[in-house]
């Protein structure tokens, strides 16, 4: 059923493939978080990879950054709507952390952990094969607070609340356990190009 | 036979509109179903062109559930800012009139909503239309008769732009522990107690000090740049970070 008198702003149709369902073209990079913005210094940064309560191995700001680093240009997708084509990130695959720790996935499950309490939870899967970092880098420059730097996670695939903003661990859990906004009504998988928004999406 | 799952849009139509200021005009929605929100919640609006391209968009619920905690709502109150460079919000403005039915989905949201039940003290900082949330949680007070204190700073251009002005001054005058604080940033302040500046820590200080002890829960809702500075604000006049809770419309 069309809305009387509405047109919209169909994008281009070169652009519209690039484009999940209901979501629109951003030129701005918009800011979201459910709290204040934490400002973490690198000298205060660590990550720890767990499995389950027990970490596996935990890096400073300088032992991180000493891993390999990649550069991933991808789409991302917000759940309020938009779309940002070709954002550049640099950083450390999931896959090169779990190797600098000398494990393989011990489960099918994880939840990113961050400075603020905020949680999300990933499947190893869509971290693994190349798929997700954590970026140290945007457009070749620190991330800001804002954008959730030091570090943030990147799965561009999903939508953009599971790349955690000041993430500081990666713990794997036994089960698909819902983190912040997976248990305040978003769905607990998020594919932007199934509009899998909120909880009762299929 | 299978059972179709239904949708989660739902038709609703526009039966009231009224300008609250020259940028923002209020809508009246009847739901074809009504649903039980809480104040502070937020729909998605999906409009949908001739040829079946769809745009959707957030629209924070400035009515109030009614009595209890979370009611059921037949009729809802969205405030929608017209944006210049917008694709949704024209269409409120220049287009929509009463009997236009639009889709709708929610409530949505976890997170930034505040029942009777959570008590109080309640902080309330709000930038432009970023008061559109926290103005269902007053009228949530209201309308619940919760005598929770709860103190809205609400930072404004101008005077003529202060959305639902006469209704929070009139709230504010009940004396019943609700407290408008309003500050204009281009204007001089037209009333006792009020600022003309933008919102800094001693704006917030001297908020939480009229409050009759520490705020159990802070919301900032507005644009990044008004909830980041104000998010510090508070921060900073000594409101611990997580008892801080954070809308912000992007932009």
């Amino acid at each position: 059923m069309a809305t009387r008198g509405f047109s919209g702003r169909k994008p281009p149709t070169d652009n519209g493939e690039r484009i999940p369902p209901g979501q629109y073209l951003e030129q701005g990079f918009p800011v979201l978080s459910a709290g204040p913005t934490p400002r973490v210094r690198t000298e205060d940064w660590s990550f720890t990879l767990k499995h389950g309560p027990r970490p596996i191995k935990k890096w400073n700001w300088s032992e991180f950054s000493a891993l390999p680093l990649t550069r991933m240009t991808r789409d991302i997708h917000c759940v309020t709507a938009w779309t940002k084509f070709d954002t550049a990130w640099q950083g450390v695959l999931v896959d090169d952390i779990l190797a600098d720790a000398g494990i393989t996935p011990p489960t099918g499950y994880t939840l990113a952990l961050s400075f603020d309490g905020y949680s999300t939870n990933v499947p190893a899967k869509d971290l693994l094969g190349g798929k997700s970092m954590v970026a140290l880098l945007y457009e070749g420059k620190p991330i800001t607070s804002d954008h959730g730097g030091p570090a943030r996670l990147l799965v561009p695939h999903l939508y953009f609340w599971k790349s955690a903003k000041w993430v500081n661990g990666l713990q794997f859990t036994e089960r698909d356990e819902p983190g912040f906004w997976e248990l305040r009504g978003y769905h607990i998988y998020g594919d932007p190009w199934r509009e899998q928004r909120y909880t009762d999406d299929p | 036979m299978s059972e179709v799952p239904q949708s989660p849009w739902q038709a609703a139509s526009i039966t009231r509109i009224e300008k609250r200021t020259p940028r923002v005009t209020s809508f009246f929605f009847s739901l074809s179903r009504p649903f039980v929100y809480q104040a502070g919640q937020h729909v998605d609006v999906r409009l949908t062109a001739p040829d079946g391209y769809q745009a959707r968009r957030s629209y924070s619920i400035a009515s109030a559930p009614g009595k209890g905690e979370a009611m059921e709502g037949a009729t809802i109150e969205l405030a929608i800012e017209k944006l210049d460079d917008g694709e949704v919000s024209p269409f409120f403005h220049e287009v929509a009139a009463i009997g236009d039915e639009v889709e709708l989905r929610g409530p949505l949201g976890g997170h930034f909503i505040w029942s009777a039940s959570d008590g109080g003290p309640i902080l309330l900082v709000g930038g432009g239309s970023g008061v559109v949330p926290l103005m269902a949680m007053a009228r949530q007070r209201e309308a619940s008769g919760s005598k929770a204190p709860m103190t809205l700073v609400f930072s404004a251009r101008v005077w003529d732009e202060v959305i639902f002005r006469d209704e929070l001054v009139d709230l504010d005058g009940r004396q019943d522990g609700f407290n408008l604080v309003l500050t204009l940033t281009r204007e001089p302040a037209r009333r006792p107690m009020h600022h003309s500046r933008r919102i800094d820590a001693r704006m917030m200080i001297e908020a939480v000090e009229r409050l009759p002890k520490a705020p159990a829960l802070a919301f900032v809702c507005g644009s990044n740049a008004f909830v980041s500075a104000a998010a510090q604000a508070l921060i900073d006049a000594g409101v611990p970070a997580d008892l801080i809770r954070t809308e912000r419309y992007g932009v």
